[in-house]
């Protein structure tokens, strides 16, 4: 759907170089990376903010590399947001429909389901300065919808927003990418990545290193900086269920068979459960221990990295955890693909994420 | 600092002097003036004319001239381009040198001789002696005013707005008349009330261009050279007075608009 061709930009102290990058329709693609590794400015060449100085933007196999900014279809939404101060709520959600409804009630009527859709009915006579970041956040997104872009690109649209607004808008991003959507969104959270995008590009200082499914890029990084950037790579999709067994902890289910628990006060539902690789602890035999987590499975892998040793190890129900030794440990216990090992890791350890 | 009782004492001294060397002879001249005398400046026709044909010209020179310097307020806000230092300093051109060399040099454009004057003249529009030219003269100094607070009111709209509305569809032409302006309202209507404060006020240029039809500032002039003090002092503060009044009311106008919008 939309193919970014070679795109080439520079600046003064400031380069973007030759970045392709194929989307599809209905790609959820996070392009992740340390801030000033030229995310934004990506952003705004496929805006038309920005000129490239070579390579071409192909929407549907048109070539848009050179069209006005106005009528590309890609909608994009800045992150401070850009909501126009001196507008209401209301006009400003109405300020793109003035281009596509020439009827003043059909463009109330799109205002109010806009905003019924983003969760802000009640705020449309507010002023954007009395709203929080959390409603400004949906006001912007209603406004670039209102447009209705082809593609909805989004700057760090979670940033500054603390850890339950983040959980209720990262549904309403799901939602909208449900919708039909097709959406790049910017990001330096690798979590945030994972836990929306179906695809995930990598860029570093101005260079797209890698991309691919948030699994194949964490757990096959093409280079050091995505590993380091991935940071932790035991992260899964669960569904929590039932009641805590004990006080404060939740039962999270992997895939069919696998479960495992997590301090934390989570209703039933979806969400995603994170194990950090350097809290799996692994063993011969099973351990008497306090660790909640016990899980057999199989070595499958030994991978040496700069720092240490990553043992990439399947347990029985199919599913692969990466765990930390230390070289000393790896000798000892001489760890190898084929061998049998228990993993265990405590429920404090697990982070939970909400869908 | 200002908490030190002396040093708060001694600027207080010498700032309290530099505003009473403002408002002592303003105010005296209101209280010299007796009140017969303001009814019969108030009243007298020549005034009156005077007054209202000074505040439609600068009106006239504002609007007209505005239509042109808000826009060249926008590009020097928002461009950057080869020379801007200087175009910036050519704005500011009338406010430094003496009026009564700008009207000298205005008279020169617009004289009868001129290809501006002779075309004027084809148009049925009379520069030399006339309102047109009264217009040209006080825009001329004036425009420094306007031109430079609107820039800084557009250089203060954040470009990002700007962007953000050409990406939801708008066209460059409704950006800058539902953002860009809007938003630099605030600063473009006080450079629009400077610009026509500072017109009403023009002696030296005005004078060279048209003695007739006179101008109030021409005839306070006009009063002093050939009756003397007593004489130009009434129309001197009854002007002033309508200067003030206008000036105040439009300041509050654009403070209660602003109040309404945000």
């Amino acid at each position: 759907m939309l193919d970014i061709d070679h795109i080439r930009v520079s600046f003064p102290g400031f380069s973007l170089e030759e970045v392709s990058l194929h989307v599809a329709s209905g790609d959820y693609l996070a392009l992740l990376g340390v801030s000033g590794a030229g995310k934004t400015v990506l952003l705004e060449v496929l805006a038309g903010l920005i000129r490239p100085s070579s390579g071409r933007i192909l929407l549907n196999g048109r070539d848009i590399t050179r069209d006005k900014v106005q009528g590309r279809g890609i909608g994009l939404v800045y992150q401070d947001l850009s909501l126009f101060p001196h507008m209401t709520v209301r006009q400003n959600i109405g300020y793109p429909l003035k281009e596509i409804l020439p009827n003043r009630q059909d463009r109330d009527l799109r205002v109010r389901e806009l905003a019924a859709e983003t969760g802000i009915p009640h705020l449309l006579d507010r002023h954007p300065g009395t709203l929080s970041g959390g409603e400004a956040q949906r006001v912007a997104l209603a406004r670039t919808l209102a447009s209705d872009p082809k593609v909805l690109l989004l700057d760090e649209p979670l940033a500054n927003l603390d850890v339950k607004l983040k959980a209720g808008l990262r549904s309403l991003l799901r939602r909208i990418h449900r919708g039909g959507k097709t959406v790049i969104h910017v990001t330096h959270d690798f979590m945030e990545a994972a836990t929306l995008a179906n695809r995930v590009a990598v860029i570093e200082k101005g260079r797209l290193v890698q991309c691919g499914t948030p699994e194949e890029v964490f757990r096959h990084p093409a280079t050091e900086f995505v590993a380091r950037f991935g940071g932790v790579k035991n992260l899964f999709a669960c569904r929590v269920e039932g009641v805590p067994s004990q006080v404060g902890m939740c039962k999270a289910r992997v895939g069919d068979g696998m479960v495992l628990f997590f301090v934390g006060q989570a209703g039933a539902g979806r969400g995603f459960v994170m194990v950090p690789q350097e809290d799996i602890f692994l063993s011969e035999g099973r351990l008497d221990s306090s660790a909640v987590n016990q899980l057999h499975g199989t070595i499958t892998e030994v991978l040496h990295s700069g720092q240490g040793v990553e043992v990439v190890a399947e347990s029985g129900e199919g599913v692969s955890f990466v765990a930390s030794v230390s070289r000393k440990s790896l000798d000892r216990m001489d760890l190898h693909p084929g061998k049998p090992v228990w993993l265990s890791f405590k429920a404090s350890a697990v982070r939970f994420i909400p869908d | 600092m200002l908490q030190n009782w002396k040093i708060r004492l001694v600027f207080l001294f010498l700032g309290g002097a530099v505003l009473l060397f403002v408002v002592a002879p303003v105010a005296g001249l209101f209280l010299k003036t007796s009140g017969g005398q303001y009814a019969e400046t108030v009243t007298d026709p020549e005034v009156l004319r005077s007054i209202r044909l000074t505040l439609l010209c600068s009106l006239a020179g504002t609007l007209v001239f505005g239509l042109g310097a808000v826009p060249l307020a926008y590009v020097l806000a928002r461009r950057e381009f080869l020379f801007k230092g200087l175009v910036n300093g050519l704005v500011d051109l009338p406010v430094v040198i003496p009026h009564s060399a700008a009207g000298i040099a205005l008279l020169g454009l617009v004289s009868r001789g001129s290809w501006l004057g002779k075309a004027g003249e084809a148009a049925g529009i009379q520069f030399v002696g006339g309102v047109a030219g009264i217009v040209l003269a006080m825009a001329f100094v004036s425009l420094p005013f306007l031109v430079n607070a609107a820039r800084d009111g557009f250089a203060a709209v954040p470009e990002k707005l700007e962007k953000a509305a050409l990406n939801l569809g708008a066209s460059p032409w409704r950006v800058f008349f539902s953002i860009s302006l809007p938003l630099a309202r605030r600063s473009v209507l006080t450079g629009l009330t400077m610009m026509w404060a500072r017109g009403l006020s023009e002696f030296g240029a005005v004078v060279i261009i048209a003695y007739h039809p006179m101008v109030a500032p021409v005839l306070i002039w006009e009063r002093f050279a050939s009756f003397g003090l007593a004489y130009a002092r009434p129309v001197a503060a009854v002007f002033v007075l309508v200067c003030l009044a206008v000036f105040v009311v439009l300041r509050l106008l654009a403070q209660k608009t602003e109040h309404v919008r945000y």
